[in-house]
């Protein structure tokens, strides 16, 4: 029975591993879950951000992109970052109030819920990367050496995203207003965040006044979004106003997200 | 208080002065506006309600100790603050070693995944690593006795299969600590007695340290060599266990 078992490799060496561990275990659950039953399965994940695309090229190219070369993937490159974005924050909303089953019966580390939700985005982001890929084999755009800056940006955005998570999860389990009021603010970033639009009619737009202007190049997706437009699109390295944006936001919002995550932890067990 | 004064380190589990307070508010809050309405008429009382009050006691490594108490008195809080599941508003719990927590089996099952998944799953939860599944995976299921199942969702399954499934991953390997809570009354008899000669077997074995809690003074008193007392919160006796029995019993008469 149990006398034989070496007891080196029984137990995970390090909190970290174990973490990491029930991590990929969580993700999987997810993943197994999100696509059972479904015919097409995890083609859904590509097939999904094309299908939208296709939707957006037809009803704002007459709108706002005719000045835009290659809209589509414009569209698309715009859309998957948002999407990640909005797919990981909206379910880290949920996730300490629906792990409260498990909070409730084994000693668990309970940041590893939001970051779930988090990397599962992200294995569904990677699918749309192929999407992004067929866009671009569609309109000959070939890929530089630019797109090194990937991980970079995506890891930018993972930490921008925990942060988030760690912060709506935790408060969303005291007050559950949060959950309403989330779906709002996203709306309102995605009108704020130049997805389907381009960034030029505002600036070009003498009638628009500049705080409108300004409150959009702060916003924390107008950067990333063009960090992901820069290295697919145009082609280029990120300017270091977009890359230092990027890189505050993320930092500022993990450390928030942290500070609120560690204030509320204690006491999520009594309210969930 | 402790039984054994010698050989401090040797203790795999210590309780030290441990008090747990939850705040019952007097009405469920649940909505932002509500909160600072009450908050901005000082009307945010809470009812506070003691469910362990200064509670200590230490387990020395080897021991089998048991937890009595009526209902309501505080053993499961006792239980989950030692397992790591709740935090004590006062005092501290240290724990010597891996806890195997029989409190609530089955932790992180998911009733749409399989039996195999959901092994995977719940043995990252309890801290296992992915090789010693993939090593113990036929033992688990030998264990259960549901090999044939392997690779169906755990909502077909019935009850006391998802129990000797949860029991199965638990006690895989010889833990450091067991904290069995009436968990022995899963599935039929004969796996309840399967489950017996398993916990049985660590206590002989010398050593895992054994937290028992039960309702039964019996198999407290066949199982236990000492035990602690706990009534509403509050800790009454600690001690060998034949003592600690008879004054229990004797509160009823």
């Amino acid at each position: 029975m149990s006398a034989t078992t070496d007891l080196s490799t029984t137990y995970a060496k390090s909190g970290i591993a174990k973490d990491v561990f029930i991590l990929r275990q969580l993700v999987t659950k997810d993943f197994k879950l999100k696509y059972r039953r479904s015919v097409l399965g995890v083609v859904w994940s590509v097939l999904n951000p094309l299908l939208m695309m296709v939707v957006m090229s037809i009803v704002f190219s007459y709108l706002f992109g005719s000045n835009i070369e290659n809209f589509p993937l414009y569209l698309i490159v715009g859309n998957i970052t948002f999407s990640l974005m909005s797919d990981s924050t909206n379910a880290a909303l949920w996730s300490i109030i629906d792990a409260a089953p498990l909070l409730k019966k084994v000693k668990v580390d309970r940041f590893v819920f939001p970051v779930q939700k988090v990397l599962f985005a992200l294995v569904n982001f990677a699918f749309s990367l192929i999407a992004v890929a067929l866009v671009m084999l569609w309109f000959h755009v070939m890929p530089t050496w630019h797109l090194v800056w990937l991980p970079v940006c995506l890891v930018l955005l993972m930490l921008f995203c925990i942060g988030i998570g760690l912060a709506i999860g935790s408060l969303a389990v005291f007050f559950r207003d949060i959950i309403h009021l989330w779906g709002v603010v996203i709306l309102a970033w995605t009108y704020l965040t130049p997805i389907f639009w381009d960034f030029s009619l505002l600036t070009s737009n003498p009638a628009v006044p500049s705080w409108i202007i300004t409150l959009v190049k702060v916003n924390p997706m107008y950067n990333y979004i063009t960090f992901m437009r820069d290295i697919f699109l145009w082609q280029q390295s990120p300017s270091m106003t977009t890359l230092a944006a990027c890189v505050l936001w993320a930092v500022v919002m993990l450390a928030v997200g942290f500070v609120i995550f560690r204030k509320t932890e204690h006491k999520f067990i009594l309210y969930v | 208080m402790a039984i054994n004064q010698t050989a401090a380190p040797e203790y795999a589990i210590e309780v030290n002065d441990v008090s747990m307070v939850f705040n019952m508010a007097s009405e469920q809050l649940n909505s932002l506006k509500e909160y600072f309405i009450k908050l901005a008429r000082r009307e945010l009382f809470f009812k506070e309600f003691r469910a362990l009050d200064h509670v200590s006691f230490k387990v020395p490594k080897g021991e089998v100790m048991g937890l009595v108490g009526t209902n309501g008195s505080g053993k499961s809080t006792m239980l989950k603050i030692i397992a790591g599941v709740l935090e004590p508003s006062e005092g501290s719990v240290v724990v010597r070693g891996n806890i195997a927590p029989l409190i609530e089996l089955g932790a992180g099952f998911d009733l749409e995944l399989t039996a195999r998944e959901n092994i995977y799953l719940n043995g990252s939860l309890l801290g296992y690593t992915k090789e010693f599944i993939d090593e113990h995976l036929d033992e688990i299921v030998e264990f259960a006795e549901l090999r044939d199942f392997m690779d169906m969702p755990l909502k077909n399954y019935s009850s006391g299969m998802v129990a000797r499934i949860a029991f199965a991953i638990a006690t895989i390997t010889e833990p450091d600590v067991l904290i069995v809570d009436e968990t022995l009354s899963v599935g039929d008899v004969f796996f309840q007695e399967k489950c017996e000669r398993r916990i049985q077997s660590f206590i002989d074995s010398g050593n895992v340290t054994v937290l028992f809690v039960s309702h039964s003074i019996e198999q407290v008193e066949r199982l236990c060599t000492s035990a602690v007392w706990i009534e509403r919160g509050k800790q009454r006796m600690i001690g060998p266990v034949k003592e600690v029995c008879e004054a229990y019993r004797n509160q009823f008469n």
